[in-house]
């Protein structure tokens, strides 16, 4: 038994991400075409046919791996569709790299893409079981918002400190996003703006919440030693974990909101597949998911970037912002980048495909050394976390 | 011997101040009246009242339940009411909905029955401006029968009168009146010759009486017909001064007066709606060491402004949010977990004892897959884990009062907090299980669920 870096290892010779956004003359046909096409382009111009089978995440926006061939015209090929909640994005890259270094395919190709701007209304609705109407209904904002009165009762931080810290997460990933040509919002936004926004669900307001958008974005995958026939600049994968918690601690009262420890979980996973013993140094950039302001601030304690109660301070003291020590969602984040649920894992990756190549322009980190991906599903207590750990370095 | 065994009245938490009232509308008035809340119907009030009068009480055979607003019609209420009472299967639970003179039947249906629980509850109410609106009480009541009462039945008499003097076409706001006089001239001979009838019956005099309850929606007749009495025999229900309380007007009053009553007394119940209904009862010794109606440990009252009360029931309509549609419980899942959703009946793992909540097949602590005790959480009460407000909730009443609770012993669950509009909420405040309504969907199907509300000192 045991959890093991890939025995064969993987690299993304190819990606590509669409703008994310309100896209109201888009469906999510056109937004797979273009993520696809665009991924196939980078990865020396490759066909669909060059490709042996594919992995196509999405939440809401279609079911069957049908949902990929069709506006492809791919014909006669392995093609799954897989969910996991908010990390169905990592799940398709997970699964995808799997198959690759298995042998049982030499190309494989990682789509993920959501059209959620059709719904008509703001935020998410999941898909639901008819169900006896017993189980709590809360919006997700209102599930995360959570975290804030039991973290400053865990720490003996007051909600103030914390809602000073959101505030810097939601300022810091706006004005990453202000620099993200994709993004869905591209403006900086001062923090007295954000801290005077009206709430939405305890100390959350919109500038704490992550935009909900449409988009797509793919990745092609062989393993390491023939990344060079596609690419001169591969991405290595170092480190591919997920952690599904049993979705009790909404009904144990050992659980107190104040942690998320399904991602501690597939962090230390990951961690021991790529042979990092210290993240908060080793970790040159983290993608994270920020779903919410205090998911991005709490994860930052979780991944090992902080002391357990210290996050809010290092947030505050400019540690995760793009000229700090570790830059944390540097393209913007779910915050500012959007949130097309399917899409969210592999634009993460994009990040660090675009960042270990020199191609991240202003937002461009110096010789990074390894790049942390992490996406999530659920809510606190009731997660699956996903970590993926890259580099331009061969395992 | 047969009477009441024990009884209980259950008022609503949100009061609304009848100068609000007529700051908005026009007019005068005064003083505030009980209202029920967003998450209330005359079903949750009467599960309220029969929990608080059956925990005294002795078995029962039986359940009636009484009211002019029915929650659904052709499907039981009653049916909910049991259930959420927790009583067993066995129980025969029957409504009279629609007429007010239901509240009267169902307490001489009870009586009849033998061992029984009569609950009568009721929302009143009309359209803006109207009588029932400044004048009624939402509130319910419910009275155990039994043969070891502390309230004996002595005599009953009852007449009944063809006549128009109120009238509501199913599904309607407005209930109409005739003229005030008309009806003045029809009640109160009606009364008179009621309280004669059973009197005679009964081999007692009127000034005998120690408590009488002049129960009417006609408030000219009552003034009328009050005056055949001393003001001292109407002085406990004079004293609550709650408002007219519809099909529930009747036990409430009972309830009023045995909470003044003494063993020996006699109590005279008149109901005068579309006929008259009377009950004589002579207090048992029983009485002084029995439960008493609740009514004095009643919560404090939170005002609730004109524009959120009409809100509620649904004459100011409030624009949405932009949200989906609520999803309706689905018959067989709410079915299959009866016991859970109405009863609130958690899981007690054999194994390690944590109670689940929900039941589940595997425990969630220690994965026992058998062995699960059931165990009713509805006397359970518990501290506030954490908290938040959630403008974007389903619930008529924003922000919806969200909390995560650990129950006393153990059990985590999160609910909605009621009966907290506007209430500062910190981890570790004591809450207490309460049935309400989580919404009511398109299709009509009303959710109910167990939810928390803060939790009062003279629970423990």
């Amino acid at each position: 038994m045991g959890s093991h870096a890939l025995a064969t290892p993987v690299a993304v010779v190819g990606m590509a991400c669409t703008n994310f956004g309100e896209l109201w003359d888009r469906n999510v046909d056109d937004l797979l075409v273009e993520a696809t096409h665009g991924a196939l382009g980078a990865a020396g111009g490759l066909g669909v046919d060059d490709v042996d089978a594919f992995w196509l995440g999405s939440m809401i926006s279609g079911v069957s791996g049908l949902t990929l061939t069709r506006p492809l015209n791919i014909s006669h090929k392995p093609v799954t569709r897989v969910e996991n909640m908010c990390a169905t994005g990592s799940e398709a890259f997970r699964n995808a790299c799997y198959a690759v270094s298995s042998g049982a395919y030499d190309v494989v190709m990682a789509v993920g893409g959501e059209k959620l701007k059709d719904a008509g209304y703001s935020g998410l609705e999941m898909p639901s079981v008819p169900n006896d109407g017993t189980p709590p209904v809360l919006s997700a904002p209102a599930m995360y918002s959570m975290i804030v009165p039991a973290y400053a009762r865990r720490y003996g931080v007051s909600e103030e400190q914390i809602k000073e810290a959101m505030t810097h997460i939601a300022w810091k990933n706006h004005g990453n996003g202000a620099r993200n040509p994709r993004a869905q919002f591209r403006k900086e936004v001062p923090k007295e703006t954000i801290a005077a926004a009206p709430t939405l669900a305890g100390r959350l307001s919109v500038f704490d919440c992550s935009g909900v958008a449409d988009g797509a974005a793919a990745a092609v995958i062989v393993r390491a030693e023939d990344a060079l026939k596609y690419t001169d600049k591969p991405l290595y994968v170092h480190a591919l974990a997920l952690d599904a918690g049993s979705g009790t601690g909404r009904n144990d009262s050992d659980y107190d909101y104040s942690d998320l420890a399904e991602a501690a979980a597939s962090a230390r996973t990951a961690y021991a597949q790529a042979g990092i013993t210290d993240p908060a140094t080793e970790i040159s950039l983290a993608e994270v998911h920020d779903c919410f302001t205090p998911t991005e601030l709490v994860l930052m304690e979780e991944l090992g970037f902080s002391e357990r109660g210290k996050a809010w301070r290092d947030v505050l003291d400019g540690r995760y912002d793009r000229d700090g020590a570790l830059p944390v969602n540097i393209d913007g984040g779910l915050k500012s980048f959007g949130h097309p649920i399917g899409a969210s894992g592999l634009r993460m990756i994009f990040e660090m495909w675009l960042q270990f190549r020199g191609e991240a322009g202003e937002r461009q980190v110096a010789d990074p050394r390894f790049g942390l991906v992490q996406n999530q599903g659920g809510s606190p207590g009731d997660l699956v976390s996903a970590v993926t750990i890259v580099s331009d370095r061969r395992p | 011997m047969v009477g009441i065994e024990s009884y209980a009245v259950y008022l609503p938490v949100p009061r609304l101040d009848r100068a609000d009232v007529a700051r908005v509308i026009g007019g005068r008035g005064k003083g505030v009246r009980p209202v029920a809340s967003y998450d209330e119907d005359a079903t949750t009030m009467g599960v309220a009242a029969a929990r608080a009068a059956l925990r005294s009480g002795g078995g029962v055979d039986s359940l009636w339940f009484a009211t002019t607003r029915p929650a659904y019609l052709e499907k039981s209420n009653a049916a909910t009411v049991a259930a959420a009472a927790g009583l067993a299967a066995e129980v025969a639970a029957y409504d009279l909905s629609g007429a007010l003179r239901g509240g009267a039947g169902a307490l001489r249906a009870g009586l009849s029955a033998g061992a029984s629980v009569v609950v009568a509850s009721d929302v009143r109410y009309g359209l803006p401006g109207s009588a029932d609106e400044a004048e009624g009480a939402d509130a319910a009541a419910a009275l155990v029968v039994g043969p070891d009462p502390i309230a004996e039945l002595v005599g009953t008499a009852s007449l009944t009168s063809e006549f128009l003097d109120r009238w509501r076409i199913p599904g309607e706001v407005r209930t109409r009146t005739w003229e005030e006089r008309f009806g003045v001239e029809e009640y109160v001979p009606l009364v008179e010759r009621v309280v004669d009838d059973v009197l005679g019956r009964c081999e007692l005099k009127r000034e005998q009486i120690d408590h009488v309850v002049l129960s009417t929606p006609h408030a000219r007749a009552r003034a009328s017909a009050r005056r055949g009495f001393e003001a001292a025999q109407l002085a406990a229900t004079d004293a609550a001064a709650l408002g007219y309380a519809g099909a529930a007007d009747l036990a409430v009053g009972l309830a009023l007066a045995l909470d003044a009553a003494s063993p020996g007394d006699l109590v005279l119940a008149v109901s005068a709606t579309d006929g008259a209904d009377a009950f004589v009862f002579r207090v048992t010794e029983r009485h002084a060491t029995s439960g008493r109606s609740g009514l004095a440990d009643t919560p404090p009252g939170q005002p609730v402004s004109y524009g959120d009360f009409l809100n509620w029931r649904g004459l100011l309509p409030r624009e949405p949010a932009r949200r989906p549609d609520v999803k309706p419980p689905v018959p067989p899942a709410a079915r299959r977990t009866a016991s859970w959703k109405f009863g609130f009946v958690a899981a007690q793992c054999g194994s390690c004892g944590y109670r689940n909540l929900p039941p589940r097949q595997v425990c969630l602590r220690c994965s026992a897959s058998e062995g699960f005790e059931p165990v009713s959480m509805v006397d359970v009460p518990g501290r506030i884990a954490t908290f938040t407000d959630d403008w974007l909730s389903e619930s008529v009443q924003l922000p919806a009062r969200v909390v995560a609770v650990d129950f006393e012993g153990s059990g985590r669950f999160e609910c909605e907090m009621t009966d907290a509009v506007g209430r500062e909420l910190a981890i570790g405040d004591r809450v207490s299980p309460t049935f309400r309504l989580a919404s009511v969907a398109a299709n009509g199907v009303r959710n109910y669920v167990w939810k928390v509300r803060p939790h009062l000192e003279e629970e423990d």
